[in-house]
């Protein structure tokens, strides 16, 4: 202790330091259940790790009110924080009242880029709804980058919660814990519920060149049905007809195809080749080229990424 | 048209592609089908890049029927073919460098994992150097940040979880500014593809009587900060020491020498062909930059001589660089630029050669990362010793190594500068690069300062693969290459930025 209180001014500059380096957490020990480990208190040099034991260090330097420093430091902390959002908000708002008036025809954005989306967009991509004809035909590669995020999205979620065959097996004991129990109104209310909600989101992604709506949508409300199932009959019940296997399937056969219509696409469309998918007449089901297959596997993606999610989150396995 | 033009696009098409094919397949056919497409892209580039060099102007390659503003389409000049080719070779070697940590650290059924997010991190990464339009900048460098996460985290072991989060906040608040930018840039000229945004900010200028107004000022500064944090400039830096020092080492060699890049990369890219460089040098963003670059530079030296463990200060030295690269952007010539673009370059291959050759000493020294126990590890394994130097005298900046063109190529830019920025780049560039030697040195004796060891340690023969021994060795001939024939590569640099504008 007598170290400590030789140069507090050094004391707070040298957390600062330490904190800007990274090398210091303000937090380390107050969110975590966990104890630090040993190598945590040390990196700390805060006290002669030989004159008192690891709870006791422990204790010191994460009690503010035997810390003078600590609470000094968080204090400044939680001032320069506030003051720095303040400062971003202000620069913020400021530029907010530059900004062209929402909605005003003279807006810069107002150009010949949307005046062609909304006028040309029907004859040239074929869709009804333009908001498919921007985001899967005039900006295809941009969605193709969105899916792929959702894609990636769902590996890293499978990096940190996957776990092994074994794992999986040696959990089964303990497992039927955490399945639902079988609630008969639940699974009544579920059982009619979760074909509308399959049929609701089939007519999304189906009618998403006519109507609002298009894979996204109707791919999360599939999910969603997913969701509802399996957390009303269990896992068990659902594998019956959406396993691991089937996932994989869907997810990569749709993916696959997404990725080889979008090749296509890109091709003749840069080569200027002639594209052989046929437009049809704008309106009917059966209409605007490459946009309902793709709504399809947009469609199949988001659905099988909504229903992993739950599944990793849930037990670390479909 | 010819058919090298479909190169460039279909690169960032195959990569995604076998990263979905990946899903089902089993770790080792995995790591077949990414080195696959890791050359063949590398392999692709260097064809275009050949291709726009004989062509001498860059050519438009639309993604897709409809030309740019309505349809996307990407950019391929000269630099961004160089870059491309660049990268995808350093990703080549740091893979291979590290394969066999790869498998040793990561869970058996997670390999396939690992090799999807290094896929599309390189789709991303091609993505961001071609891209000719804003918006997919942005969706690309989301891939880009979501990957390079996982790729930390994956490790399970250690402080790598503690890194990816640390990593993900402050990637997702670079993000979010990014976006910010991007969306306020979108209301003020109404355009996301580069050149007719440039020209409405060139309009913006007339009116305002040269210089930009306050909204273009704020946004500018909002999309600059959020690319700075994102790449690791000094104060936002608190991230990266624990990222690069608890990944695997290929994850560590990739995020140093490309990821943090990447963003530089598209900063540049914004610099030049959205705001252009003499509305940037007016608006004194740039001065921000320089001396937080050199601010980096000192602060990030200063770190690595304080760490206790080599990657730890591996990691602090990417801090200083980058601080250079910043140093160079923020001078505000053409050469400067230059000088920014090559030490991109010569960072990349020589941070890569840093941390796979500091894996095979820690590997020789019971898997200890602290200096201690790294005492005489280039006697226990000579090539990891040799590389380790060279990679460190290349930092240093010693003639006939990459890092000797940089320093060179950044103090006589500074040169062209104003008086002010002359004299504090050259001081900062002489202080840094003592600083550098005081580090690199020390650990350089330390692991060739004979030790007696005990019997046991002397027995761990190192057995890295012979592969791996290769791209490090390719590694150190990249490193001679740019050193000794730094000429044509700032010739290709200069005539890529040339045109940029």
């Amino acid at each position: 202790m007598s170290k400590r209180n030789g140069k507090p001014e050094d004391q707070f500059f040298s957390k600062l330091k330490r904190w800007m380096d990274g090398e210091m957490d303000p937090f380390a020990g107050k969110l975590e259940s966990k104890p630090l480990r040993e190598a945590d208190i040390k990196g700390k040099n805060m006290l002669d790790p030989d004159m008192l034991n690891k709870e006791e260090v422990e204790a010191i330097l994460n009690d503010a009110s035997r810390n003078k420093q600590m609470k000094t430091y968080n204090l400044f902390y939680k001032l320069s924080s506030v003051a720095l959002c303040l400062l971003l908000i202000a620069l913020l708002l400021l530029n907010v009242s530059y900004l062209p008036k929402f909605g005003s025809a003279e807006n810069p954005t107002e150009n010949e880029v949307v005046q062609r989306y909304v006028e040309q967009g029907m004859d040239e991509v074929g869709s009804v709804n333009l908001v498919s004809n921007m985001i899967l035909g005039y900006r295809g590669f941009d969605t193709f980058g969105e899916t792929c995020v959702l894609f990636i999205a769902a590996t890293c979620v499978l990096v940190l919660l996957k776990k092994s065959e074994k794992e999986i097996e040696e959990e089964k004991e303990t497992d039927w814990q955490y399945e639902p129990k079988p609630d008969s109104i639940l699974q009544i209310v579920t059982n009619i519920l979760v074909p509308c909600i399959f049929l609701f989101g089939i007519y999304i992604v189906l009618n998403g060149h006519l109507s609002p709506g298009g894979g996204f949508s109707g791919g999360a409300t599939i999910g969603a049905g997913l969701i509802l199932y399996v957390t009303t009959f269990g896992f068990h019940k659902t594998q019956r007809f959406f396993s691991e296997k089937t996932y994989e399937v869907a997810k990569v056969g749709a993916l696959c195809l997404y990725s080889v219509t979008m090749s296509y696409y890109f091709y003749t469309g840069a080569n200027a080749l002639k594209n052989i998918i046929p437009l049809g007449t704008p309106g009917h089901i059966l209409s605007s080229g490459m946009i309902l297959p793709i709504n399809i596997f947009v469609g199949l993606e988001v659905a099988c990424t909504m229903y992993a999610f739950f599944a990793m989150f849930r037990r670390g396995g479909m | 048209m010819s058919f090298v033009h479909n190169f460039p696009g279909f690169s960032i098409v195959l990569c995604m592609v076998a990263g979905i094919i990946s899903t089902p397949m089993k770790g080792k056919h995995a790591k077949r089908v990414t080195m696959a497409v890791v050359s063949l892209v590398f392999l692709a580039s260097l064809a275009s890049l050949g291709y726009v060099l004989s062509n001498g102007e860059p050519f438009i390659y639309t993604m897709g029927k409809f030309p740019a503003p309505w349809g996307n389409e990407i950019r391929v000049g000269v630099l961004e073919t160089l870059l491309a080719s660049f990268f995808s070779l350093i990703m080549l070697l740091s893979l291979v460098g590290g394969m066999d940590h790869v498998f040793k650290d990561v869970k058996e059924e997670k390999i396939n994992l690992y090799f999807i997010l290094v896929d599309l991190l390189l789709s991303s990464l091609l993505a961001i150097i071609y891209t000719n339009d804003l918006f997919t900048g942005y969706v690309f460098v989301e891939i880009n940040t979501i990957a390079a996460c996982g790729m930390i985290m994956i490790r399970e072991r250690g402080r790598s979880l503690i890194a990816a989060i640390r990593y993900m906040i402050m990637s997702s608040i670079g993000s979010g500014l990014l976006l910010l930018g991007l969306a306020m840039l979108y209301g003020i000229t109404g355009q996301l593809l580069m050149q007719p945004a440039h020209q409405a900010l060139v309009a913006i200028r007339e009116m305002n009587g040269g210089a930009l107004n306050v909204p273009c000022l704020i946004t500018i500064s909002v999309i600059t900060v959020g690319l700075a944090i994102k790449s690791g400039l000094y104060p936002f830096h608190s991230w990266m020491p624990d990222a690069y020092g608890y990944s695997t080492i290929s994850s560590s060699s990739i995020l140093s020498s490309l990821v943090s890049k990447s963003y530089i990369v598209f900063l540049i890219k914004f610099f030049y062909r959205v705001v252009d460089m003499k509305g940037i040098s007016d608006s004194r963003i740039l001065n921000i930059l320089f001396v937080l670059g050199l601010v980096g530079m000192i602060m990030g030296s200063v770190g690595a001589i304080r760490a206790t463990g080599i990657y730890r200060m591996i990691a602090f030295s990417s801090i200083a660089q980058i601080g250079y690269v910043y140093m160079g952007i923020g001078l505000g010539t053409d050469l400067g630029m230059v000088a920014a673009v090559f030490h991109i370059l010569t960072h990349a291959s020589t941070k890569s050669l840093l941390f796979l050759s500091a894996k095979g000493l820690t590997d020789a020294s019971r898997n200890q990362r602290r200096f201690h126990y790294l005492q005489g590890a280039a006697f226990r394994t000579p090539f990891y010793g040799i590389a380790f130097l060279i990679g460190s005298l290349s930092m240093v900046g010693i003639p006939m190594l990459a890092g000797f063109i940089s320093k060179i190529l950044f103090a006589s830019a500074s040169l062209d500068a104003d008086a002010g920025r002359a004299i504090s780049t050259l001081v900062v560039l002489a202080i840094s690069t003592i600083l550098n030697a005081v580090y690199f040195l020390h650990t350089v004796i330390r692991i060739y300062t004979p030790v007696n060891i005990p019997e046991e340690v002397k027995d761990e023969k190192n057995s890295s693969p012979f592969s791996a021994k290769v791209a490090l060795f390719v590694l150190i001939l990249i490193n001679f290459g740019l050193g000794l024939f730094s000429q044509p590569i700032t010739d290709l640099i200069q005539i890529g930025l040339g045109m940029f504008g």
